[in-house]
Order: structure tokens, then C-alpha cells, then sequence
């Protein structure tokens, strides 16, 4: 199984090195949305809850534009039936795909959050970037989780494209709330606020919940 | 199979208790003593609402037992329970709304975590028939959507978790907290018109099953009458077209 899975990421990874088609969106995405978020609102520096909520819905469409393309290739190449024809572990696919969007949201996140912090955030001491990191990883691999699962869903339906977003926005709902009720005091204008723990136990929660559940299913989105 | 089995029994015992619940509703519950008539609408609008979320989880079981078994019967009770939970749901939507709007002025608020989660939930089930729509193989179809229903069925609960955790609590909590004050000629009047709703819902599941049902009979009687030249073909559907 690791063995496995260890190869479908690195031949995900190579092909993203050499055609470079999520990540740069992805991160362009984002970038172009808080320049957006700054006229749309119309504030130079933002702070606190609004800070939160802006960030968070920023990742959240940057990761359905991942979403969006993580299972392309495969549908279209062919990819699909090779897989099946290996004698492996069907389930290693589900791990490896969650696994790249979620390398892939960490690259993106390792430029957008500082681009978020110079263009939106005031002048800060970094004393939020530890319970930052610990939000993000946890909403991370909640939105791989649930990402993988509908990329597979959706990306064998004639309207692909809609579909994504609109099944998993609702879906990963309580991600959002979650992760920016989290973030909310350690943006907060009188600096870093203590990182509210029962949030981290929620998003911790929802990433065990549709792990197992995203793991018992995803067999049936490859039967064929 | 035969899916109309007990209908008429059924259809006889939905309009019996509905129509005892709203006698229930006018003429024995006693308003309420804040809301005065207005809160009336709470015996369609939660029995609406719990019936709904049943028949979503509902969905979410019969897709389950579809994956595991492959028995298209069960797809297509899938379909019929998330399709008539929907349509349901509307109504619960609406009279929620209505209902905000006369006790605290607003169509809709956000501070209420109930009303706030079923849109949530509402909003994604919404997706439910583009989903088998967009999909033309039928075994495909059945199988998507049967997961679909099982991820959707395991997020209702979380969903409520987490948004009545975000916000404040302003909404009657019917079935815990007040639950236990309410008197109980409201409670009685509120548990039949439940009794009512459940037993509607039921049995316009079983008229659709049975519909559907049928014209796939037909369908098939007629291909052996005519052959497969002699039929018009399927047209795309989001509903199951086969047993």
C-alpha cells in the first residue's frame, strides 16, 4: 500500500512540476481574490473575525479550483484504467489524490498566507503563526478529505465544473466556520488572542468523521 | 416486489391524522402565551422539518444498503426518499421564514442555528438530482448517487453540531429543552400532527415507489410486445429508470 501510494504521489507531483496547472492558479486565485476582498470591502487593513472570514473563503474557492482538476488526467488520459488494471489496493488511489491536494494547498498556503499577511494584516510580531499553522493543518486535511471525494465524484458527470463547487462548499461548511472561529482572535487587533481549543476539536472531528467515511466510499466511485 | 402494498390503508390513516392534528391545532392546542396564534405554525412547521431530516438519513441507509447489496430497489428508494425529503424541505424553508417573520420581525435570521443548518443541509441535497442528471449510465447513476447519500446522510448531524455551536441560541430547542415544558396539550397536538406528517411522507414514498415502479412494468411489457424497435427510447432522467 505505501509502496503504492508513494508512486501515484510522486507521478502527481512530477506532473504538476512539468505542467504547472493547479498550484500557480491556485495561488493567482488567491492573490488576485484579496486584492478583490481590499476594493470590495474597501479597507487597507483588515483584522479579527473579518480577517478570518476573508482568508478562509479565499483558500476554500483557491482549493475547489484543485479540486476542480485533481482527477482530470486520469478521466481523460486513461488514467482511471491503468489504475484498475494494477493489481493494488483501490483505496490507494483515495490516499495518494488526498494527499497531493493536500501538498498542493500547503505550497499554495506557504505563499498565499504571507501575501495575505503583507497586503491585509497589520503590522504583527508573528506571535499568531504557530496557532495559524495548527488551524491550517487541520482545515487542510479536512478540505483534502472531503476535496478527493468529490473531485472523484464529480469528474465522471457532463457538468464537472459545477458540480465540484456546489456539492463541496455546503460540505465543507463546517470546516469554514470552524477554522475561522479559530483564526478570528489570533488576527485580532490587539494582537495574538489564545487559540479557542474546541474549535481545533471540531475540525479535528470533521477530518476523522469523512476520513473514515471517504475511505469506506471511495471504492465505489472506481467499480467498473 | 410490489411497492403499492397497503396503500389505501395507508392514504386512509395520513388523512385521518392530519386532519386530526389541524382540529388539534385550532380548536384544542392553547395559544401560546407570547406568540399567541402565530406560534400555531410551529405544529407544521417542525414536524416538516424533523420529517425531512429523517428522510435525508433515510436516503443516506437505503444508499448504503444499495452499495452493499447492488439491488436497485434500494436505489431507487434512495432517490424517492431524498427526492419527497426535498420537497419537504421547501416547506419547512418557508414556513420557518414565515414564522421568523411574524415573531421577530425578520424573513430570516441568522442567529438561529436550526434554521440556519437546514439551508445548509437543504442547500446540499439541492445538488442531489443535478448530480444523477449530469451522470447517463444507469449503474453509474445509482452508484454515484448512493454515495453521494451516505457522505450527505453522515453530514447532517455534523453540520448541526457545528453551526449551533457558532451561534447563539434564540431558537425553541422543541424535543430537549423545552420539550419538557411544553404543556401537554401542546404536546399531544405537536406529537400527532409528527404522527401525521411521518405517515404522509411514508405514503407518498410508497405512491411514487409504486409509480415508478409501474411505468418500469409497463415499459418492459411493452418491449416484449414490441420489441426494442417498437419503444421510444428513455429519455435522461434523474430519477432510476430500471430495476
Amino acid at each position: 500500500m505505501r509502496r503504492v501510494v508513494g508512486a501515484l504521489v510522486r507521478k502527481d507531483l512530477r506532473l504538476e512540476l512539468r505542467t504547472r496547472e493547479s498550484v500557480p492558479a491556485m495561488l493567482m486565485f488567491s492573490v488576485s481574490t484579496f486584492v478583490l476582498f481590499h476594493f470590495g470591502l474597501d479597507r487597507d487593513r483588515l483584522a479579527g473575525d473579518l480577517a478570518a472570514g476573508v482568508l478562509w473563503v479565499t483558500l476554500l474557492f483557491a482549493a475547489v479550483l484543485g479540486m476542480n482538476r485533481l482527477f482530470v488526467a486520469e478521466h481523460e488520459q486513461g488514467g482511471f484504467d491503468g489504475f484498475l488494471l494494477a493489481p493494488v489496493d483501490r483505496t490507494a488511489l483515495f490516499v495518494a489524490k488526498a494527499a497531493v491536494l493536500l501538498a498542493f494547498l500547503a505550497v499554495v498556503e506557504l505563499a498565499a498566507v504571507p501575501a495575505f499577511a503583507v497586503l491585509l494584516l497589520g503590522p504583527s510580531d508573528g506571535g499568531a503563526l504557530p496557532g495559524l499553522v495548527a488551524v491550517l493543518a487541520l482545515a487542510d486535511l479536512g478540505i483534502a478529505v472531503v476535496g478527493t471525494l468529490v473531485g472523484a465524484l464529480a469528474v465522471q458527470t457532463r457538468a464537472r465544473d459545477l458540480l465540484v463547487p456546489l456539492i463541496a462548499l455546503p460540505l465543507l461548511l463546517p470546516v469554514v466556520i470552524a477554522a475561522a472561529h479559530a483564526t478570528a482572535p489570533l488576527f485580532a487587533e490587539a494582537g495574538a488572542g489564545a487559540l479557542p481549543g474546541r474549535w481545533l476539536l471540531v475540525l479535528a472531528l470533521y477530518d476523522a468523521v469523512f476520513g473514515l467515511l471517504a475511505f469506506g466510499v471511495f471504492d465505489f466511485l472506481l467499480e467498473d | 416486489m410490489v411497492f403499492g402494498r397497503g396503500l389505501r390503508p395507508l392514504s386512509i390513516a395520513s388523512a385521518a391524522l392530519l386532519t386530526s392534528a389541524f382540529a388539534l391545532v385550532f380548536f384544542y392546542a392553547p395559544n401560546d402565551a407570547d406568540q399567541g396564534f402565530v406560534q400555531k405554525i410551529f405544529y407544521l412547521h417542525v414536524p416538516l422539518a424533523i420529517v425531512a431530516l429523517c428522510g435525508f438519513v433515510a436516503g443516506g441507509v437505503y444508499g448504503l444498503r444499495y452499495l452493499r447489496s447492488g439491488d436497485r430497489a434500494h436505489d431507487l428508494r434512495s432517490y424517492v426518499s431524498i427526492h419527497l425529503s426535498l420537497v419537504l424541505a421547501v416547506g419547512a424553508l418557508l414556513t420557518g421564514s414565515i414564522w421568523a417573520k411574524a415573531s421577530w420581525g425578520h424573513w430570516w435570521v441568522w442567529q438561529e442555528p436550526t434554521l440556519v443548518s437546514f439551508l445548509i443541509v437543504f442547500l446540499l441535497y439541492a445538488c442531489y438530482q443535478p448530480l444523477r442528471f449530469s451522470i447517463e449510465d444507469p449503474e453509474r447513476q445509482a452508484r454515484y448517487a448512493a454515495v453521494f447519500a451516505v457522505v450527505a446522510g453522515a453530514f447532517v448531524p455534523l453540520n448541526f453540531m457545528a453551526v449551533r455551536m457558532a451561534e447563539s441560541l434564540t431558537h425553541p430547542r422543541v424535543l430537549s429543552t423545552t420539550g419538557g415544558a411544553m404543556p401537554g396539550s401542546m404536546r399531544l397536538t405537536f406529537l400527532v400532527a409528527l404522527a401525521g406528517m411521518a405517515c404522509l411522507f411514508v405514503t407518498l414514498c410508497k405512491y411514487e415507489l409504486a409509480s415508478k415502479h409501474a411505468s418500469m412494468q409497463l415499459r418492459r411489457l411493452k418491449r416484449r410486445l414490441a420489441g426494442d424497435e417498437g419503444l421510444v427510447p428513455l429519455e435522461r432522467s434523474a430519477a432510476p429508470q430500471r430495476l
